[in-house]
């Protein structure tokens, strides 16, 4: 008897040290990217890199500006198309929440959200490279856009049903109409939740190259027209890291580290909002 | 709620300053009344047909996808048909177009990756959702989870080519095997560093969800802490955890860049899981834009649409599983 519970509790034990070991062993190639990346492209950073566009392969220096400006812009632009609708979409959702559209709507949006990024890509292609004639940065803003949606919906969603019904309740009451209740009633409550989402989204979009590979297709020169062809730092991280050239790697090392201070600060700031309002996403 | 107060307040008060008037002097008033009433009426209706709008807009999106897909990759369902699928030989230049080799190089490396990663995200799950809810470790667990899942897949894709591809290839000197360093395997162990935090997000929520009088049932008949995982907690949550594993395998189906990197992208069917292959996915990103011919372009997209039916169907046997749960 006392050799049986001891075995048994002697397995206990042993359980959770496995998990707590396997745990462990997570943190490990989290620690081992981040620190790579921040030992190669520390080095490599400096206001040269930020202000210069690359240079041909065999001359040192050069840098990422047009990756950058293209990347602010393209995501940018992404995020007005996307933000209004993705709201809009989902005050429906948590406004009508038994109708068949909503249904409807709500299953699109997931099936949206599970498709892979390079399917967005091709897609982009057909509605807006071939049509037009041309790769250009308009057309990666959509596709980007198509992949903010369903975050930015499902967020407003969320955020709108944790809300008391008694707010929109009273404020009906008083005779506001209810376009104004939604506007200024009930979407300044949620705006802390609809902000995180958003923040959020855009975190994610930063860093997608699949649906840029087809629709923006890069730019080695500085460009801000959005019809023609542009640049974005996952891109020149892609190109510039597949490449054969050690100028090109130091390139994409910088450029990495840039990219990932970027989300990770977009991340951390979502973290913060939804501390500040106590959401959770 | 402090901010929803306030709100109410400042219209309370505003509206009953807009309404004395109006009582007042009937006739002039009465038609501004009229006319604001209408005013709100006609903004109430756009306001709606706008909400309408954007939610049919959605629908139209995901079937536009779908159409989009279909209709282009029609050239190569025709020339090709069905054999199209199990076709062994992938050579574009006589153009012979078979996706066996990607499909068998997407299962393997999806399914590699969620082998090696479902024991990470459990451990993580019952870790957060059993053993430690809180204090600093937790924490540190938590925020690793969140980090792994935002970095970029491209960064993952540019470490595993510079740091994880070199050590596969020593391994595979050591073994006494071709050290391609790239390939299937390097593939899934990177995928399977990506899609830990879906399935351990997912099943920490599920753990949670546990009732305490279902625990302490077992506790009371004198279950050790391991026993009322095993037999407990992950019997009550086992579809939800199911759910998390499909959802992981959604991602792990559709990343196109870090698997891109370090697949090492050949089209000849893998002999091993060491050999170089190609997924669906990483074929598309590398031969949609040389793709010249009317066929190649259409069979490249014939693989988008397997793909996107493929995710599409998990998702949302995914998501329906969830919300079972959850109800």
């Amino acid at each position: 008897m006392q050799a049986a519970v001891k075995y048994r509790i002697g397995k206990s034990t042993t359980f959770k040290t496995l998990v707590v070991l396997l745990c462990c062993l997570c943190v490990l190639p989290l620690i081992a990217i981040l620190g790579y990346i921040i030992k190669e492209g520390i080095t490599k950073i400096n206001w040269q890199f930020l202000v210069n566009t690359p240079k041909p392969v065999g001359e040192t220096g050069g840098g990422i500006a047009n990756a950058l400006v293209g990347s602010v812009m393209m995501v940018s632009v992404a995020a007005i198309m996307a933000i209004p609708v993705g709201i809009l979409c989902g005050i429906y959702l948590s406004e009508n929440q038994n109708k068949k559209l909503a249904y409807w709507s709500r299953l699109s949006i997931d099936i949206l959200q599970g498709v892979p990024s390079i399917v967005i890509g091709i897609v982009a292609y057909f509605w807006l490279v071939k049509p037009f004639g041309g790769f250009s940065g308009l057309s990666g803003s959509i596709a980007l856009a198509i992949m903010m949606l369903p975050i930015v919906v499902r967020s407003t969603e969320e955020t709108l049903k944790m809300l008391p019904p008694s707010l929109k309740e009273a404020a009906l009451a008083l005779g506001m109409p209810y376009h104004r209740v939604v506007l200024k009633v009930i979407l300044p409550c949620a705006i802390g939740g609809i902000l995180s989402g958003v923040i959020l989204s855009v975190a994610r979009v930063v860093g997608e190259t699949a649906p840029l590979l087809f629709t923006a297709f890069g730019n080695p020169h500085m460009s801000t027209n959005m019809l023609k062809p542009m640049q974005s730092m996952p891109l020149l991280i892609f190109n510039y890291a597949t490449s054969p050239f050690d100028d090109w790697h130091n390139l994409a090392w910088g450029a990495s580290l840039i990219l990932l201070a970027w989300v990770l600060l977009l991340n951390i700031i979502t973290k913060l909002t939804t501390r500040k309002w106590n959401i959770q996403l | 709620m402090i901010q929803a107060t306030n709100n109410n307040s400042t219209i309370t008060r505003t509206e009953s300053v807009r309404v004395i008037p109006a009582n007042d002097a009937p006739v002039n008033i009465d038609s501004k009344r009229a006319k604001r009433t209408f005013s709100h009426i006609r903004g109430e209706n756009t306001f709606k047909r706008t909400l309408v709008i954007t939610a049919i807009a959605m629908v139209v999106l995901v079937v536009g996808i779908m159409l989009t897909l279909v209709v282009q990759s029609v050239p190569s369902i025709k020339a090709l048909g069905l054999s199209y699928l199990w076709g062994k030989t992938w050579d574009p230049v006589s153009n012979t177009y078979g996706a066996f080799p990607f499909l068998l190089g997407t299962l393997l490396t999806s399914f590699l990756a969620l082998i090696i990663s479902v024991p990470f995200s459990f451990a993580i799950a019952i870790f957060l959702g059993e053993y430690y809810p809180k204090g600093w470790f937790s924490n540190l667990l938590k925020n690793t989870v969140e980090l792994i899942a935002a970095i970029p897949s491209v960064i993952y894709g540019f470490w595993g080519l510079f740091v994880f591809v070199p050590l596969v290839r020593s391994f595979e000197t050591k073994l006494g095997i071709t050290p391609y360093g790239v390939g299937i395997f390097s593939a899934s162990v990177i995928l399977a560093i990506m899609i830990i935090p879906y399935a351990a997000s997912m099943g920490r929520e599920m753990m949670r969800m546990v009732p305490s009088h279902l625990k302490e049932g077992a506790y009371a008949l004198g279950a050790t802490r391991s026993e009322v995982i095993r037999n407990v907690m992950i019997p009550y949550t086992r579809s939800g955890l199911f759910a998390g594993v499909l959802l992981s395998l959604g991602r792990a189906l559709g990343e196109t860049m870090a698997v891109t990197m370090v697949i090492g992208n050949t089209s000849l069917i893998p002999k091993s899981i060491f050999a170089p292959g190609n997924t669906m996915a990483s074929v598309i990103a590398n031969e949609f834009t040389e793709a010249d011919r009317t066929v190649y372009v259409s069979a490249l997209i014939e693989l988008g649409l397997v793909l996107f039916l493929v995710t599409v169907v998990i998702n949302v046997i995914g998501k329906r599983i969830i919300k079972r749960f959850s109800n």
